[in-house]
């Protein structure tokens, strides 16, 4: 088991290690960072003290391991915009993120796998196609056109709800709403395929051979065995979280970081879009790692493998 | 000799008939598939006569009939699907937007399996060091979303029509990668492909000629199933503003920019997402149809 740990663990730290190369490569690649960085239009003086600040004077290798040295004491530059550090101009944004990231994913959850298991435990009923024609509409309308719908249905058409801004708590919905349909739908999907594998699995027939009341067999056998695949969706679901915050904040107008990383783009604010990155792998790394990490805890087949590539 | 030749007989044979059962399988398609395949066949035909059937030229403004309505509002029928707010046809800027984004999809879908197929099966051949580096590289395409890599190399490099569908090509090349190198090492354990090598030939013919028309189903398969995703990702980057720039038009981009008429004139935005939607969910029906009939590795 530590072994496990520690191999993942190491994992982890490449990943970590090729993200900040790439920002590297990709920086460097792009032009002179003192000029990206700092805008065409900054004083010389000033594109002088960034380079010796930065190191740019310097050989290519010890550049990269100073710009290594830099992000991980935290200093990522500042803003193109305001001249503020963007560390504090991206952490600040973040409990709006939270704010619709968070309960979509409790959305995704509390109405994913029931729905899914459900639909397995029912198959070919009319409830299971209707989950299933939710789970294949949920991957074919993409969140912004979802979100636009929404808005048009109960901003425009009703006038029930805001469409934009975060003014009040009501402001949060039709964004949640967006991003826990799609997420419900693909988790859905994911958990019915899980039970329905382990549903024709022999020892399942040999549980209820024994007698063992369905629910049982439903409770202690498949359930426990479906959610050994899914938990390695959940990762793969954050990614999704992650990129579905980027657009419906655009479309809700709602302050959060993924908004803020569409603007930086769009006004080319490199040093916000470097740490926004940055922070997004770091996070995304820790929380494969902690499913990992989860799974071989779950699975005792595991323990002391590296668990099989995500499908 | 004589043995040679009936097996390569029966080989033909069973290879014909392997054919024919196909094409009896084909025959029995689902409605729903036949649909799907009828759609996809009419949004091809649109985007390769896009020039002959546009009413309109996409460009082509008409300050008088801005916001006019579609014939099924009320509108005229000049304008089909109405008019934009500089009264360009937007029957017209769909069907260019049908085939830039087709376009793209197919350039994007191609670059990611030849760089992805040809990335697994150099991590087959040579293992060790190699093998790693190329895992290591999947790993750290998991490792964060592509609509934020792509962002990010976005404003890194800005926007250009060429590294946009370059860039969209590395969309899930990660997972042609895994197959083509799960498939050609397990290919390699088969006599076929020892006894190439013996033979003598080079890599080259042997993981071209003998190891991928072995896995080519499984690889069709990988494809349409990241077709619709990638027409998803360009029209997304291209509703943020992101993607394709004007005055070229794309579905994402159209649908961005109906939404500033979203109350007014919602039927700007409606007509591309439909399209987006009804393209997207098709191919992905017809990618899990042709998984269940053609993915070996599935039975």
């Amino acid at each position: 088991m530590l072994h496990y740990l520690l191999s993942r663990l190491l994992r982890a730290a490449v990943s970590i290690i090729m993200v900040v190369t790439f920002v590297f490569v990709v920086l460097r690649m792009s032009g002179d960072p003192a000029m990206v960085i700092m805008g065409a239009d900054a004083p010389p003086e000033a594109i002088d003290a960034f380079r010796k600040a930065w190191g740019l004077d310097q050989p290519l290798w010890i550049q990269y391991f100073s710009f290594f040295e830099a992000i991980f004491s935290g200093e990522l530059g500042r803003s193109m915009r305001d001249g503020r550090d963007v560390l504090s101009v991206v952490l600040e944004r973040v409990p709006s993120t939270l704010a619709l990231t968070v309960p979509a994913f409790l959305v995704n959850l509390v109405v994913g796998v029931p729905a899914g298991v459900y639909a397995a435990l029912h198959r070919n009923s009319l409830i299971d196609r209707c989950v299933m024609v939710m789970a294949v509409t949920g991957f074919a309308v993409p969140s912004f056109i979802l979100a636009m719908l929404l808005v048009l249905i109960f901003s425009v058409n009703l006038g029930w709800l805001p469409s934009a801004g975060q003014d009040s708590w009501l402001n949060a919905i039709l964004p949640i709403a967006t991003m826990g349909f799609g997420g419900a739908a693909l988790l859905a999907r994911f958990t019915r395929s899980a039970m329905l594998e382990v549903l024709g699995q022999p020892y399942i027939r040999t549980a209820s051979a024994k007698g063992l009341p369905w629910s049982a067999v439903v409770w202690r056998h498949a359930l426990q065995n479906a959610a050994i695949p899914t938990i390695t969706i959940i990762g793969f679901m954050l990614g999704g979280l992650v990129a579905g915050a980027v657009v419906v904040e655009s479309v809700f107008s709602w302050p959060g970081v993924g908004r803020l990383l569409v603007i930086s783009v769009a006004n080319r604010d490199l040093g916000v879009v470097q740490a926004i990155v940055l922070m997004i792998a770091i996070t995304m790394v820790a929380a494969n790692m902690i499913v990992d990490v989860l799974y071989g805890l779950v699975d005792p087949r595991m323990h002391g493998q590296a668990r099989p590539a995500r499908r | 000799m004589v043995d040679t030749i009936s097996s390569t007989v029966a080989a033909g044979g069973s290879l014909l008939a392997r054919f024919r059962s196909l094409l009896e399988r084909l025959n029995r398609m689902p409605i729903l598939i036949t649909i799907a395949v009828l759609w996809l066949v009419l949004m091809l035909a649109i985007a390769v006569s896009a020039d002959l059937i546009s009413p309109y030229r996409f460009t082509q403004m008409d300050l008088r009939n801005r916001l006019s309505l579609p014939v099924f509002m009320g509108g005229s029928w000049a304008h089909i699907l109405g008019t934009d707010e500089l009264g360009r046809d937007v029957l017209s800027r769909l069907i260019t937007s049908i085939r830039m984004s087709l376009l793209i999809a197919f350039g994007a879908t191609i670059i990611g399996a030849v760089v992805g197929v040809t990335l697994g099966f150099v991590a087959a051949h040579f293992r060790g060091i190699v093998e790693q580096a190329v895992l290591a590289l999947v790993d750290f395409s998991a490792a964060i979303p592509f609509l934020v890599l792509a962002l990010a190399v976005l404003a890194f490099f800005g926007n250009s029509l060429v590294l946009f569908v370059c860039l969209l090509g590395f969309h899930a090349w990660e997972r042609y990668a895994r197959i083509a190198r799960g498939l050609a090492i397990s290919g390699r354990m088969h006599g076929y492909a020892a006894a190439v090598h013996q033979l003598g030939a080079s890599p080259w013919r042997l993981y071209g000629r003998h190891i991928l028309p072995n896995i080519a189903s499984t690889l069709i398969v990988s494809m349409t199933l990241a077709f619709p995703e990638i027409i998803l990702l360009e029209s997304g980057l291209s509703f943020l503003g992101l993607g394709i720039q004007p005055p070229d038009t794309s579905l994402g981009n159209m649908v961005g920019f109906g939404r500033e008429y979203l109350s007014s004139a919602p039927w700007i935005m409606l007509a591309p997402a439909f399209v987006i939607t009804a393209t997207a969910l098709c191919v992905s029906l017809l990618g899990d149809w042709l998984r269940d009939r053609l993915d070996p590795t599935l039975s």
